[in-house]
């Protein structure tokens, strides 16, 4: 890792972004212009993004505290136990960044198993509510550690389902599916055009393109010119250091 | 109208082995663990075990009286892979019908209301129908001619679920934030059996919540049984949190046959209240 770390200590003094705090707005960013939808961040650093984006540039966004209740920062605002999850699921307003075992270059997502799914070499998490997610709402992916373990050819158990799949699928069965971005500790990347490849969006400031290729385990679109991903404003950094994450969990999913 | 009390040992004598059992609660929360732990005590087999899975699944992956789990994921929650499924499903131990969790509601919500199957859209696309070929797709028969999944209704014989209070007669009432899933297992099943924190008179239920609280009606269950303690070590809010240090000693006894051995005979062996004792 190239780039220089500062930890959350540095808040007061204004030190410059963590990688751990450039994950959180590229995570964050990943809702803009969602309105008044429910954001359900799965992982530290897509919570945080979610709660940055409510606090700035997303101000309508719902937040529920993981078990049953929808938060304005303290406070209650609804109710939303998992039978209603699964409704919200099915109404479409939602955006669900989740995380993935394994990912490949269609955005197929992998949390059930590794190995063979009639006896595995390693049981996960089981598909969970994957499928229904990915063909129902928007679907983004956060990947605290890009490698070609976790991008790879091919994933074992299709559990979110990619492009090449939503494809097969064909219309209207396919309307609902759009996988808007993966953050990555090294990148953001998106799946533009009519193939609907993933393609590297930004490198995440301090990480080279080769180094973004090398992790990945297929062969990744890299445009000419490959931008950086913006680093967080000083007024995003103190929310991120002072409001947000105070105990620097942060670091812990990142460093 | 019935006094539906029964003992943990009189609902265990109602089962059999090879029947369908759906297990209300969700993850490590709000699981009816005494009777869970009861039919680790019993010869019951073969069993198929309906569940948003936790350690009652575990328990009975690890005790071999599982034959197969529908679910969608089975985790303790704070400890996210549960260990002693993790190991059944690595050493093939235990068969496995792996749903989306909509798709499970759907199949619960089919068999309450004594439907074939629910079209849902959960699950296309993905390696669900690919695991599970016995699964059909139904088209639309409106202009739309949408396709989906044709999710099959999924019967219990019998559904086990925990609440905080219930009367005799089998009214049940939640008292924590989320209701689950139980009163769709209880409506999916032939015969359904409600363990609770507290056993009080009918007229003490509003005192304690709000009528929506109320959550299984008694025409819906078969038997009651107080179980103090009895979702131990899952969560009963907001009677008690879950206890995660002993969660912990749950997990860690499956890292060798031989730990789980130790586990059993210090903790389950025994009947309820030697178990209630030795966690106390």
């Amino acid at each position: 890792m190239t780039a220089t770390r500062h930890g959350s200590a540095d808040a007061s003094i204004g030190g410059a972004a963590s990688r751990a705090e450039v994950c959180v707005l590229a995570c964050a960013e990943a809702w803009r212009g969602d309105g008044e939808i429910l954001a359900s961040p799965m992982g530290i650093i897509p919570r945080l993004g979610a709660q940055l984006a409510r606090l700035t540039f997303a101000p309508d966004l719902v937040l529920s505290d993981g078990e049953a209740y929808l938060l304005d920062g303290e406070t209650v605002e609804g109710w939303l136990p998992y039978r209603q999850v699964f409704r919200l699921v099915a109404s479409g307003r939602r955006h669900v960044m989740m995380g993935a075992s394994q990912l490949d270059r269609y955005g197929n997502q992998n949390i059930a198993c590794v190995g063979d799914w009639a006896r595995p070499t390693r049981q996960l998490l089981g598909v969970r509510g994957a499928p229904g997610n990915t063909v129902n709402h928007t679907t983004s992916y956060w990947v605290p550690r890009h490698s070609a373990r976790v991008l790879v050819e091919r994933v074992d158990m299709v559990s979110g389902v990619g492009y090449d799949r939503a494809a097969a699928l064909g219309a209207p069965g396919n309307r609902f599916h759009e996988i808007r971005r993966v953050v990555t500790n090294l990148a953001v990347l998106d799946f533009p055009g009519p193939e609907h490849a993933m393609r590297l969006c930004s490198v995440h400031p301090g990480v080279s393109v080769a180094e973004v290729v090398a992790a990945t385990g297929f062969p990744l679109s890299v445009p000419d010119d490959v931008p950086e991903t913006r680093s967080p404003t000083a007024a995003e950094l103190a929310l991120i250091r002072d409001r947000l994450d105070p105990g620097g969990a942060r670091d812990r999913e990142v460093s | 109208m019935a006094d539906k009390v029964m003992s943990i040992a009189e609902v265990v004598g109602e089962l059999r082995s090879g029947m369908t059992i759906g297990i209300g609660g969700w993850g490590s929360r709000r699981k009816p663990m005494a009777l869970v732990r009861a039919i680790l005590r019993s010869e019951l087999r073969d069993l198929t075990v309906v569940s948003y899975g936790g350690p009652d699944v575990g328990l009975l992956a690890a005790s071999g009286q599982a034959r197969r789990v529908v679910c969608g994921f089975v985790s303790l929650d704070s400890i996210p892979l549960e260990p002693h499924y993790r190991r059944a499903r690595e050493q093939g131990t235990i068969e496995l019908t792996e749903l989306d969790e909509g798709m499970l509601h759907w199949g619960l919500l089919a068999a309450a209301h004594r439907l074939p199957f629910l079209p849902i859209r959960a699950g296309l696309g993905s390696d669900v129908p690919r695991v599970n070929p016995q699964l059909r797709t139904v088209r639309s028969p409106y202009e739309d001619g949408e396709e989906f999944i044709a999710m099959p209704a999924l019967k219990l014989d019998v559904a086990l679920i925990h609440l905080n209070r219930a009367d005799a007669q089998g009214n049940g009432q939640y008292l924590g934030p989320d209701p689950y899933f139980d009163d769709l297992f209880c409506l999916a099943a032939t015969r359904s059996f409600l363990s609770c924190e507290q056993l009080v008179p009918t007229a003490d239920l509003l005192a304690g919540g709000p009528p929506q609280s109320l959550l299984v009606h008694r025409m819906m269950v078969d038997g009651v049984v107080p179980t103090p303690h009895g979702a131990h070590f899952t969560s009963c809010v907001p009677d008690y949190d879950r206890d995660e240090a002993f969660q912990r000693v749950y997990a860690q006894s499956a890292a060798t046959p031989q730990d789980w051995e130790q586990f059993r005979a210090t903790y389950l062996d025994g009947d309820e209240s030697q178990y209630q004792k030795a966690v106390s």
